[in-house]
């Protein structure tokens, strides 16, 4: 009972971070239609970017409240400016072509950034796995019985975090004028673009917002994990992709209860199968789902109009 | 491409037409018997000939889907490795067998072209299985379970004994001859250029320019999906079991998301639906690097230069994508085949209608 209960509360923690950077899939596959996969990389870019401020920060300054704060708020702002020169270099030239086109850019520029970032030429980082600096201290939160369930302090940080962004998001997606016009443009690009609606920001302001996210949700990924290597962002962005699919992409609340089901699915297959098949798991997930459910659980199959 | 219309009572030849597309075999396979004979002491040659092959024929299988069908596949290396695996476990089984009535040679080349066929099987197996509940959806979904399923293959030769783990499969009888590799890029060309031209091609030419149009006017979408995937992957795995049998050692790191990018960034830059684009540029990219390495090694001798080519090739294959989609989304050849990109040289006959 006691394993039960700490595989729910481990699962729960990786199924937030999941559902953080699905968070970025489903907003900007709401708006453009686009399935970025270079998201997960831009993830990885992000949590380079944090390893380098923590150390930058010295190690006294990085454990406080104030370095934390500097960490996430540079890889979140370097990240959104990565999102912004990916959106108006490579997929805003590639708006009205076909959708293929859009996606073999996308692939490109995720293998670019984690190849790329596997090179040890100038300041890029090389293949090797690092050693992500203690930025949260682990603290063992709550601890019952004799060890039989620990709850760490990060697992607890990320979970709020997540909430409140999802939370967050929610609010500004239906409760405000940028949040009106998102969804316009996700309605219709062309017709929101005649109603007055700045479709190049809004569809820009959408990409940063996402990238940003997912530079927070990588940083909480390392935290947990303790490393960052170029290859991070491959994995977690496919995992959240899958959670994104499960929820129904484009479906807010959807993302996030789809990276919890799969952060569980993949605790307990750890847990109480064997965790060489960790990776695997996520996509039988994926096809299963898409057999039974093509539409995720909360999304819809959409008649294509013609 | 033109399509041969009623042959004019002068072109008719002994050759009835629909055997017309073997004839370059003919003319090929004592051709490449010599190549073989010639390079037969020079083991870096045969080597690079035959990834030349492999990646010719996992480029052209791989147009079909990508190309001609409008899909996006990326997870192509998973069913080379469908094929790697099975044909790799059944030719090291069957190592001792060898059949009386035949001579040793000619033997042990029909269990290897059963074993190619087998792990083609498999993987032809695993294309439908993987197809069915992901061809209905649209394409973006296609790539994501296409590469899924490739990390799926990974993860179960990883954790399964006979596979060898993450160890991989050593031993296997070295029986793929530049030859063998070379009849079966043929076979993929000539499959792909047969399909182009009869009316299956139509149906994934429709399927590929509008799918709902196609639908509407009665292909069965679905069902032209499914089998070009299969068609597809038989290759893909008949590329596996060649590569499994002439390097010494495959493992799961020889057929990952790396390799699949390899093969897609072939088929692009090509451009998508054609097949002699994807022969050439799968030709290039596979030279490219070896090129560029003894380059290196002649002008400085430099050895971290000449290491570096393997490294720096993902990421210029990744901005390769980008740039080509960019400026030229079509690839070098568009849908063209290379003989209607070339200058004539020898003007062509006129045939068919005046």
């Amino acid at each position: 009972m006691a394993q039960l209960l700490q595989h729910l509360i481990n699962g729960l923690a990786a199924g937030t971070i999941y559902a953080l950077v699905a968070l970025g899939y489903t907003m900007v596959y709401g708006v453009l239609k686009l399935i970025n996969f270079a998201h997960g990389d831009v993830m990885m870019v992000g949590v380079y970017m944090g390893y380098a401020t923590a150390f930058a920060l010295g190690r006294e300054m990085r454990s406080s409240l104030v370095g934390v704060a500097i960490v996430f708020a540079v890889a979140m702002l370097g990240c959104a400016l990565l999102g912004f020169i990916i959106e108006r270099f490579a997929y805003r030239p590639l708006r009205e072509k076909p959708r293929l086109t859009a996606l073999i850019t996308a692939i490109g520029i995720s293998f670019a950034l984690s190849y790329g970032f596997q090179l040890d030429i100038g300041f890029l980082p090389g293949a090797a796995p690092r050693a992500f600096p203690e930025v949260i201290a682990p603290v063992e939160w709550l601890v019952i019985g004799d060890r039989d369930v620990v709850v760490w302090n990060w697992q607890v940080i990320s979970f709020g975090i997540a909430v409140a962004l999802m939370v967050g998001l929610q609010y500004l997606v239906f409760r405000t004028r940028f949040g009106r016009a998102m969804r316009a443009v996700s309605w219709d690009h062309r017709v929101a673009a005649l109603m007055g609606i700045p479709t190049d920001r809004v569809i820009a302001l959408t990409f940063m917002l996402s990238s940003a996210l997912a530079a927070g949700a990588g940083l909480l990924y390392a935290i947990k994990d303790t490393s960052v290597s170029p290859l991070m962002g491959l994995y977690v962005g496919l995992k959240a992709f899958v959670a994104a699919v499960i929820g129904g992409i484009g479906h807010v609340p959807g993302a996030v209860v789809g990276g919890l089901v799969l952060g569980l699915v993949e605790e307990f297959v750890v847990g109480y199968a064997a965790s060489t098949w960790r990776d695997a798991v996520a996509f039988g997930f994926l096809i299963l789902v898409l057999l039974v459910k093509p539409g995720g659980l909360f999304g819809r199959v959409a008649a294509e109009k013609v | 491409m033109e399509t041969p219309a009623i042959p004019a009572p002068e072109a008719r030849s002994v050759v009835p037409p629909s055997l017309r597309g073997v004839l370059p075999l003919v003319v090929a396979l004592p051709v490449l018997a010599l190549f073989q004979w010639v390079l037969s002491d020079a083991p870096f040659a045969t080597y690079l000939l035959s990834v030349v092959g492999v990646n010719i024929i996992l480029a052209v299988s791989l147009n079909i889907v990508n190309g001609m069908t409008g899909q996006f596949s990326i997870g192509h290396a998973g069913f080379m490795a469908v094929g790697a695996y099975i044909s790799g476990v059944m030719s090291l089984s069957l190592k001792d067998i060898a059949l009386s009535f035949l001579p040793v040679a000619a033997s042990d080349q029909v269990l290897f072209v059963l074993a190619l066929l087998v792990g083609g099987v498999a993987a032809a197996l695993c294309g439908f299985l993987v197809g069915l509940p992901s061809l209905r959806l649209r394409g973006d979904y296609l790539a994501i379970v296409t590469l899924g399923f490739g990390e799926i293959i990974r993860v179960v030769v990883q954790n399964t004994d006979a596979f060898g783990r993450a160890l991989g499969l050593s031993g296997i009888p070295q029986s793929s001859t530049p030859a063998m590799v070379y009849f079966w890029v043929f076979l993929t060309v000539l499959v792909a250029r047969r399909i182009t031209g009869s009316s299956h091609g139509r149906s994934l030419w429709a399927i590929r320019e509008d799918e709902v149009a196609a639908e509407a006017m009665g292909v069965d979408t679905t069902g032209y999906k499914v089998r070009s995937f299969v068609i597809s992957s038989f290759f893909a795995g008949i590329a596996g079991g060649l590569f499994a049998h002439f390097v010494p050692i495959i493992n799961p790191g020889s057929f990952t998301f790396v390799k699949s990018m390899e093969i897609v960034v072939m088929v692009v830059l090509g451009g998508l639906g054609s097949t002699t684009g994807a022969i050439v540029a799968a030709t290039f990219l596979t030279l490219l690097p070896e090129g560029l390495r003894s380059l290196f090694a002649v002008l400085g001798a430099e050895g971290s230069l000449a290491q570096k080519v393997d490294q720096i090739r993902m990421p210029v294959y990744g901005l390769l994508l980008v740039v080509l989609m960019l400026a030229r989304p079509q690839g070098l050849f568009g849908t063209k085949e290379l003989w209607d990109v070339l200058p004539r040289w020898i003007p062509r006959k006129r045939r068919g209608l005046a």
